[in-house]
């Protein structure tokens, strides 16, 4: 740090490698050497117990060709995400134009709505979810007043994934907060311009506020996509925590968790680990490539 | 006429938006007014106010388990919650600093690599790092819930701070350089306390996500005696149903209360932390 007062301004290099330092050991310690170990660790037989046994591509043939569980797993995921990250960021996005609306309260209701999304990944709300759930629970309570029967959502294993993505949707907040600050940016004169030339509203969402949001959206998706993915806690304490009832819990984390930590298959738990990192890979390119199609990046950009 | 119109709708939308706000905050208004049901009322009386009143389930449920009481699980988790807090401060903000203000050798490519580590999923460092901590005979101890938060690891809240010391006006730095601060007093005296309000976002949801994160304290804690919050209403609660549903709603609402806390008086900070980062 002595030195660099004399030097010319455009080098740093030991007081900036200084500063790093905490983050490179992290980075090679916690995260490079692990996902290479975990790929090596991929093409063994290993149970901590004794050294990994080389096994080549064994662990991947079994997991494409032999693994009904995979599968199953994989499919359930697939259906969990398509289901909730539509669904949340369509709720986000409808309530963050419907208290943009220059509410009075707007810090109360903002409030209120975030709120979900702060307790949900906690075990407790978990629980309760199970419980309101439960085929004598408050929804069905809900749904009797009109007539209608509602099935055992927990206990039935073709309904549990409906509580577990009503989870997901409820914490919709924390992506309203975001879109709510998105639509904060967009200039009223556009508003007001499109207002002279007599745009209603409707024409109004579709010509500025939603091509104005398309990079907030964009960020929504790839987060929510990411995170959604890796759902753990509600899939192990909403179900059994093996999976259960029938497999309807056993997310692709859960029986991940349960390969490598229960049976201590730690190589199969890597391959499994390295597929789930390819998937959420392809998915998060195929937006990226597809990016400079649908998100507009206007001249907004210099605001901040 | 028209302007008739615009009340009417407004009115409605206020309602609405009410309404979806109520229905919201019910299964936590459930679990509130439940934990102070009597447990043969719990599932019968579905109503949120209840016509009998008791604070047992705290009492009952603060006992824990095995001799353990919850005094000692909230101990814990708000043990590993604060220290996790700091070295999420000090480390985040030293790489922040780097990356925002200094320039140096390869600074390009190690800032792609922590924008990638932010989209990393957990799951593909997690055996290895398992492996390592437990070589190191760190399995039942805290250490491999704390030790990653002070190796900066949670790249996100660099990027957080990044964007906000980019933010900050260089004037400041260059008059400083000039009066001979170097750059550690810069970082300490300039950058750090106008760094504050990204620091207390950082700070609060670290200490949330800290204080839910079931997954590792999972995998690293087995022994009653290091258990945390999450694991401890986990440990209370018995999928099969023979739980005693008092006790596990009281201690949920405990559970809840610091982050809501945390949040309602924060809240400023942690919504625009919200916000900052989603801007790009």
């Amino acid at each position: 740090m002595r030195t660099s007062r004399r030097l010319p301004i455009h080098t740093h290099n030991r007081t900036a490698y200084a500063f790093l330092l905490p983050w490179l050991i992290g980075f090679f310690c916690l995260t490079l050497g692990p996902m290479l170990g975990s790929l090596y660790l991929s093409l063994t037989k290993y149970n901590l117990l004794r050294p990994p046994e080389w096994i080549g591509f064994a662990n991947f043939k079994q997991i494409f060709t032999n693994d009904a569980t995979f599968t199953h797993s994989l499919q359930l995921t697939f259906v969990y995400v398509l289901l909730s990250v539509p669904l949340r960021i369509i709720f986000a996005l409808l309530v963050a134009l419907a208290l943009n609306q220059g509410i009075r309260g707007l810090g109360i209701y903002r409030t209120v709505y975030y709120i979900p999304s702060l307790l949900g990944g906690s075990v407790a709300i978990s629980i309760v979810w199970r419980q309101i759930f439960d085929s004598e629970g408050v929804i069905n309570a809900f749904l009797g007043w009109f007539g209608l029967d509602g099935p055992a959502w927990i206990a039935n294993p073709d309904y549990l994934i409906y509580p577990i993505v009503t989870l997901s949707v409820w914490q919709f907040g924390s992506a309203m907060v975001i879109f709510l600050a998105g639509l904060k940016q967009v200039p009223a004169d556009l508003y007001e311009a499109s207002q002279v030339d007599g745009a209603g509203k409707i024409r109004q969402f579709f010509s500025i506020s939603l091509p104005m949001l398309t990079p907030v959206l964009f960020f929504n998706l790839i987060m929510s996509i990411i995170n959604s993915f890796q759902a753990f806690t509600p899939a192990y304490v909403i179900g059994d925590g093996h999976g259960g009832p029938l497999d309807a819990s056993m997310f692709y984390t859960l029986y991940l968790y349960l390969k490598g930590f229960s049976y201590f298959d730690m190589g199969y738990a890597s391959a499994l680990a390295w597929i789930m990192l390819l998937i959420i890979a392809v998915f998060t390119g195929i937006i990226f490539a597809t990016s400079r199609f649908w998100v507009f990046y206007g001249d907004g950009k210099e605001g901040r | 006429m028209l302007t008739m119109r615009g009340t009417y709708s407004r009115v409605i939308r206020h309602v609405l938006i009410v309404l979806v706000g109520l229905a919201m905050l019910y299964p936590v208004l459930w679990l509130l007014s439940s934990s102070f049901k009597p447990n043969q009322a719990i599932f019968t009386d579905t109503g949120l106010w209840s016509h009998s009143f008791t604070i047992d389930n705290y009492k009952n449920g603060w006992k824990g388990f095995q001799g353990v009481s919850f005094s000692r699980f909230f101990g814990n988790s708000a043990l590993i919650s604060i220290l996790c807090v700091l070295g999420n401060i000090v480390t985040c903000s030293l790489a922040a600093y780097a990356f925002a203000r200094l320039e140096f050798k390869l600074k390009k490519v190690w800032f792609a690599l922590m924008l990638v580590t932010i989209m990393l999923p957990y799951h593909v460092t997690l055996v290895p790092q398992y492996i390592i901590f437990s070589k190191l005979g760190w399995i039942n101890t805290f250490a491999p819930l704390i030790l990653p938060k002070w190796l900066a690891h949670d790249s996100f809240f660099i990027l957080l701070m990044v964007q906000f010391i980019r933010g900050l006006p260089r004037e400041l730095d260059e008059s400083a350089t000039i009066d001979g601060c170097g750059q550690g007093k810069l970082y300490l005296r300039i950058i750090l306390p106008l760094l504050t309000p990204a620091l207390i976002s950082t700070a609060i949801f670290t200490f949330i996500w800290t204080w839910d994160d079931f997954f590792s304290q999972m995998i690293y804690i087995s022994d009653i005696k290091l258990f945390t919050v999450q694991l401890g209403i986990r440990a209370l609660y018995d999928p099969s149903g023979s739980s005693d549903w008092g006790a596990l709603l009281a201690i949920s609402v405990l559970s809840l209360l610091p982050i809501t806390l945390l949040f309602l008086m924060f809240q400023r900070y942690f919504l625009e932390g919200i916000a900052t980062t989603g801007l790009k």
